[in-house]
């Protein structure tokens, strides 16, 4: 292996992610990977990376790290105030750091999750097909854990020549993360709701639990009840709203439980999910319906955002 | 004039942007599983679907967004789902040792009003079937499970079940692979491991596999 980051302290929760393991979902094994895909691939793909590589996902708080030899890196997402050397360095944008360089994080000014990718990758231990950390199974990524102090990070492989940094997302291509409105497509089973409850889940904000992790969020507002024989447990997707007996809804995340029964009257658009992994125990946010159309446009915005990305190769 | 056999309404509905559940029908049910697993099957082999998770009785399809639509995709689905299913070959038969001690059996003796042995001896009947994989990694759904062992979920969830717990709830039985969270009653325990991290795949049990439970001698 050829150290590319020695970390000094591993901050709150920081995992190897990548785009997770599809594959495994039928032996009941969460597909993961990364909350923000938007914001893991941005990283990736300014560094030169294919979306596919593996990145640091850091919550609510950055690691210390120090550059074991010169590399290009680029932090996106949750803005952790980064410094380069106690120099502030900017985010969303391609820099190099060089070796002994320190890599630092102040407070938290935004959003929840971080992505720090290094070009060539993040090397992690390969599980079913996948180097994202499951922590359930404790497997892939960094010996299936977070991050500890004197863990040293590798290359996967060779950067792509040439390494280019200063590359930068510029604000108007990143997804709207202020506004906490989550586009959803109705679901499945929303007819179990009566009108009122229809009303109260479009029409009412709710808000983020402390009982919120990469597996789902526990949503906190008006009551919804539902009604019906219980349901088959049927696969599940990330973003999916469901309602259990409690009537408080939960919003499946990346590291969702593989299958259930309760009764899916939502389902945020993959546009929206980014929006979703940025948001902290204690935000509001409101599902807003639209189209499977206006979803399509929306998912290809954010499409066309990350090819403008693209390296020419 | 022929009788027309009832067939369940196919149900087909977004589960947001790049996936739809199709449902089969809505009954516990082998034939229906059975469909179901066929189904998966014949969709993963289509290009523009990125995975396909049978249920007890649905699929869940994953598609590329990029080749298909919900529309093509629902069409393809009523398609396949119109054909005859292929003969399910009867799946691999496990039997699995079980110590039938668990933590819930008096109070599930007391509410069935059976004896532990005579819940054990209805436990072991049945060759169950692996009805799917899933919930956390190594689970199966199986069942049925006998009518005079069904009760409705613990009504307040244990925060933490042992792995190997074997466990009863509704008309299902399983075993649980890991520690976790869980609200089914617990009547014994097994030491097969269910969840095998480092085979490929990971489990033990797949969808369509049969389970014969025996009592192990402690």
């Amino acid at each position: 292996m050829i150290p590319a980051l020695h970390v000094q302290a591993p901050g709150l929760s920081t995992t190897v992610q990548d785009l997770g393991r599809p594959n495994a979902i039928s032996a009941g094994v969460q597909s993961g990977g990364a909350m923000d895909r938007f914001a893991h691939s941005a990283a990736n793909l300014l560094v030169g990376n294919d979306p596919g590589h593996a990145t640091l996902e850091c919550t609510l708080s950055g690691p210390q790290l120090v550059a074991e030899q010169s590399c290009l890196i680029a932090i996106t997402g949750a803005d952790f105030d980064p410094h380069v050397n106690g120099a502030p360095a900017p985010t969303w944008t391609g820099i190099f750091l060089g070796a002994g360089d320190r890599l630092t994080f102040g407070a938290r000014r935004s959003g929840a999750r971080m992505y720090i990718a290094v070009a060539g990758g993040v090397d992690a231990d390969r599980w079913l097909g996948s180097l994202s950390t499951n922590l359930m199974a404790a497997r892939g990524g960094m010996h299936g854990r977070s991050l500890k102090p004197g863990d040293v990070l590798g290359f996967a492989g060779e950067p792509k020549k040439p390494a280019v940094s200063g590359r930068r997302v510029p604000e108007q291509l990143r997804p709207e993360y202020g506004d906490h409105s989550l586009q959803v497509i109705t679901g499945p089973h929303l007819m179990r709701l009566n009108p009122e409850g229809r009303r109260l889940l479009f029409g009412t904000p709710y808000r983020v639990s402390r009982d919120a992790d990469r597996m789902g969020y526990r949503l906190e507002g008006p009551n919804l009840a539902t009604s019906g024989e219980e349901l088959l447990s049927f696969g599940l997707v990330t973003g999916v709203v469901q309602v259990p007996h409690s009537g408080q809804p939960i919003l499946l995340m990346a590291d969702h439980q593989t299958a259930g029964g309760y009764p899916v009257v939502a389902t945020v658009v993959s546009a929206s999910l980014p929006i979703a992994a940025q948001l902290l125990p204690g935000d509001e946010l409101r599902l807003v319906e639209v189209s499977v159309n206006r979803a399509h446009e929306m998912r290809k915005a954010l499409a066309t955002a990350l090819n403008s990305l693209r390296q020419p190769s | 004039m022929r009788p027309e056999r009832a067939r369940p309404r196919l149900r087909i509905q977004p589960l947001g942007d790049t996936a739809l559940l199709a449902e089969l029908g809505t009954r516990l049910d082998t034939a229906l599983n059975t469909r179901a697993i066929a189904l998966a099957a014949a969709l993963k082999k289509r290009r523009d679907v990125r995975q396909a998770i049978a249920g007890y009785a649905s699929v869940t399809v994953h598609f590329d967004p990029d080749q298909a639509t919900h529309d093509s995709l629902a069409a393809a689905i009523k398609r396949l789902a119109a054909k005859r299913p292929p003969m399910a070959e009867p799946g691999r038969l496990h039997r699995i040792p079980v110590f039938y001690d668990g933590l819930d059996m008096q109070e599930v003796a007391a509410r069935v009003n059976l004896s532990p042995e005579k819940i054990i001896e209805i436990h072991t009947r049945p060759i169950y079937r692996v009805f799917l994989v899933g919930f956390v990694p190594g689970w199966a759904y199986l069942g049925p499970l006998a009518e005079e062992l069904e009760l409705p979920r613990r009504h307040v969830p244990r925060t933490l079940v042992p792995a190997g717990s074997v466990a009863i709830a509704g008309r299902q039985t399983g075993i649980y692979p890991l520690p976790t969270p869980g609200g089914w009653h617990l009547i014994g325990r097994t030491n097969v491991k269910l969840f095998l991290p480092d085979s490929d795949p990971p489990c033990l049990f797949r969808a369509g596999d049969r389970v014969k439970f025996f009592a192990a001698q402690a």
